[in-house]
């Protein structure tokens, strides 16, 4: 007897049989779509950027279920923490999510000085460049999330355009900070060095031109056709199942959750500073492209005003037990040279407690959460990474999905490694 | 005499094609510079001209690596599988006038546009062997799109262009050109039924009798296939290099590598001379007394060079499409060749005829 003919009689059979019948058809079933492929997607994979690995389980084209493995670039930033002081911790920072090291450094610096209790008094000097400083950064992220995106896409000359751009951003870090890409910048309780002489020109020179390329980058993208069949109604979360998995930044934003740390719990100046925050409808890979586009948009805005507003004054904190003093003094009088040989062999005194701080990075929120036993090293340094936890959602993004939408996807979630193994 | 001419002619030809496709790929490299915002290479050579030579060098040198879990026979074939047909259509594309007394097409078939689309197809057998041969995952998804991709896109372009063989398949096309005696009946000697050296004819007449204005849909559909047929963006599914590494290659190396690269290009440069002779008018110009098939020998350099100007033109577009556009999806892709391109092709052939036969005043 055929199976088919098999399949006729045990559907005529009668509702008695129904349950085994149904486990019979379901083992033939499995039989008749034949085996399934594994396709191992990384971790060196052109499309993962960096070390993600996907294990795909294929049907066809179609992927049935999707592993993320995680952690080829763990590095043990957490661990190497608790060896060293708050300040010598700063460089690691830089190493988390390397494609916004100033916002790193910022958020890390800021989480240190909230543990202080020093967080509010900083100059208004030193919060105005870290809010360039982190903007910068967002900037910088976003133009690469994009470019990259559209290039997992096929258009390649979106994301060499964006690097055109982010290659000038490096320029003006170089000159603020002496690094392009390790910055290193903040310290606690302040800043490395001050803007340089007419760097603020330059960065409005910057802006007017970064500005342009958005639209171009705008014009060439948003309405093409391939493009939005590539991305819209593709890698959907919605609403809740976004919340579910604790997303952050713009890909919670693009499901139309209207959060951003900046407006939630401002810190620094945001609070006065007009920016909006733009939210998605749907949840798609289009409406995170669309969000991060706008972002960047907000971001010039936000850059233009702080360099309006900047105040003068100092840069670092007057408090020499947080601080390093001048060097002049340091070697002319005895408090200062107290200050300076203490802050640099034993760190700064932090108080005995625990304190979570986090930051609207580029990639979401991006939160420290430290222990202190009291002394110049924690005793408990734990990095919340945004990357990791929006690449919780894959599994359930990638259900369903065909393997050319991957890419698409894992584009559209802008991660980084660094961050997310830590 | 005749064996002597036509050697002469392939190796003309083949040399010129190999040329031209080791510096179309210094084109594409500068070309996407331009539309990049970057220099490109321009360190070999003035302007890079020394590049290809280079390239070809290191493509050469490098070590030929060949997995031991591949299948070897299948796996040694495919890149001269893929490579061979996309050198061979040029056989029957006619890519001059005269030259002196020697017609500048290597074999005028009649049966010329059947032969394009045979060896065409037989393309697409080097790149499925090609994701078989390697035993490994990546370049067998890239063969298996690969095949479905071709196989939809050749019946969209088979069709395409049979409104262009009714439309010169009409009765006194020679008539209306000089009729006997006259250069044309020289060219057109012994032709008949799918010779392209005809379709060049009809175009000669007039701009106006390009098959681009007569038939633009046709136009429209064979363009977007020879897209696909070639693997160049947005149809370059079987490389994907974000999706599938680098796709059907993914396991060659060295010169075997190279050969599928130079495949890409050559089949470009067939499928830019094939749309040139087709749509754009082969050989001729409608003006400056360049329609007519050449007398004199500086003529039929000139009409050499027409043709290539064309094609480069032709190809120009594949490479400045290529650095625009985004990449279908698999499923995208097919819907738009059976869904789209078959049922307008199909279309096209039927408003065709039925206006042939108006104008022919409702005879059959």
């Amino acid at each position: 007897m055929s199976r088919v003919e098999e399949y006729e009689y045990q559907d005529a059979a009668g509702q008695g049989q129904q349950a085994a019948s149904e486990a019979m058809s379901t083992a033939e079933e499995e039989e008749l779509q034949g085996e399934k492929m594994l396709l191992n997607m990384g971790p060196s994979h052109p499309a993962t950027h960096g070390v993600l690995r996907l294990i795909l389980e294929l049907d066809g084209e179609v992927i049935t279920k999707a592993t993320p493995d995680v952690g080829y670039l763990h590095r043990g930033d957490e661990k190497i923490a608790e060896n060293m002081t708050y300040t010598q911790f700063i460089p690691y920072t830089d190493r988390l999510d390397y494609l916004a090291p100033l916002a790193n450094n910022v958020a890390y610096a800021l989480a240190v000085e909230k543990l202080l209790g020093v967080e509010r008094d900083l100059p208004e000097r030193c919060q105005y460049i870290r809010v360039i400083c982190c903007e910068l950064a967002r900037l910088s992220s976003h133009l690469l999330g994009i470019g990259a995106m559209a290039m997992d896409v096929g258009a390649m000359t979106a994301f060499l355009y964006t690097f055109t751009d982010r290659e000038k951003i490096y320029n003006l870090i170089e000159a603020l900070t002496g690094a392009r890409f390790t910055t290193t910048y903040t310290r606690i309780g302040g800043l490395s060095r001050d803007m340089p002489e007419g760097w603020a020109e330059q960065c409005r020179h910057f802006l007017t031109e970064v500005v342009h390329n958005i639209d171009e980058l705008d014009r060439l993208l948003t309405r093409n056709r391939i493009f939005v069949d590539r991305t819209r109604e593709i890698g959907t979360l919605p609403k809740e199942v976004a919340v579910d998995y604790g997303l952050t930044g713009p890909n919670l934003r693009a499901s139309g959750v209207e959060f951003d740390l900046r407006k939630a719990h401002p810190y620094l100046v945001y609070d006065r500073l007009r920016f909006d925050v733009p939210i998605g409808t749907v949840g798609d890979c289009y409406d995170r492209y669309l969000v991060r586009l706008e972002e960047m948009r907000q971001s010039v805005g936000l850059i233009e005003q702080c360099l309006d507003q900047m105040p003068g004054g100092p840069i670092n904190l007057e408090d020499h037990k947080i601080t390093l003093p001048p060097k002049e003094r340091v070697l002319t009088s005895m408090e200062e040279l107290i200050h300076q040989f203490i802050n640099v062999t034993q760190g700064v005194r932090a108080p005995p407690g625990e304190v979570y701080f986090s930051a609207e990075n580029p990639k979401g929120e991006l939160g420290f959460y430290i222990h202190s036993l009291g002394g110049g090293t924690p005793n408990r340094l734990k990095i919340r990474a945004p990357s990791f936890v929006n690449l919780s959602s894959l599994p359930y993004l990638l259900q369903g999905c065909m393997v050319s939408d991957v890419v698409a996807i894992l584009g559209s979630l802008d991660f980084v490694m660094g961050e997310c193994d830590r | 005499m005749d064996l002597v001419s036509t050697m002469v002619k392939i190796s003309g030809v083949v040399g010129v094609l190999l040329l031209v496709v080791a510096y179309m790929v210094l084109a594409e490299r500068r070309i996407s510079a331009w539309a990049q915002d970057r220099m490109g290479p321009n360190r070999v050579g003035p302007w890079g001209l020394i590049q290809p030579i280079a390239d070809g060098l290191k493509f050469l040198l490098k070590e030929d690596f060949t997995p031991n879990y591949v299948k070897q026979p299948f796996f040694w074939i495919a890149p001269a599988i893929t490579i061979v047909p996309a050198l061979m259509v040029f056989a029957v594309l006619p890519f001059g006038s005269f030259l002196g007394s020697q017609k500048m097409v290597i074999a005028d078939l009649n049966i010329g546009v059947l032969y394009t689309f045979g060896i065409v197809s037989l393309g697409v057998y080097g790149i499925v062997l090609a994701g078989y041969a390697a035993n490994s995952k990546y370049p067998f998804l890239g063969g298996i799109r690969s095949s479905a991709q071709i196989i939809s896109y050749e019946i969209a372009m088979g069709m395409s262009v049979v409104p262009i063989f009714m439309l010169i398949g009409e009765p006194g096309l020679l008539k209306s050109l000089g009729g006997e005696g006259g250069a044309w009946a020289k060219f057109l000697a012994g032709t008949e039924g799918l010779n392209f050296s005809r379709v060049v004819a009809y175009q000669a007449e007039s701009l106006f009798n390009w098959l681009i204005f007569k038939q633009p849909l046709a136009f429209l559909i064979f363009l977007v296939a020879a897209f696909a047929e070639t693997n160049r963006l947005p149809f370059d599914l079987p490389e994907a290099e974000t999706e599938l590494v680098a796709g059907y290659h993914t396991e060659y190396s060295s010169m075997k590598f190279a050969l599928f690269f130079l495949a890409e290009y050559a089949n470009m440069i067939a499928a830019s001379g094939l749309l040139v002779t087709l749509f754009l008018g082969g050989w001729s110009l409608p003006f400056l007394g360049l329609d007519d098939p050449a007398t004199s020998v500086l003529g039929g350099v000139l009409h050499i060079l027409i043709f290539m100007a064309k094609v480069f033109a032709v190809m120009f577009l594949f490479i400045w499409v290529r650095w625009t556009l985004p990449r279908f999806r698999y499923d995208q892709l097919m819907q738009l060749g059976w869904k789209r391109f078959v049922p307008l092709a199909l279309a096209n052939i039927v408003i065709t005829a039925f206006v042939l036969w108006t104008v022919a005043g409702g005879q059959a």
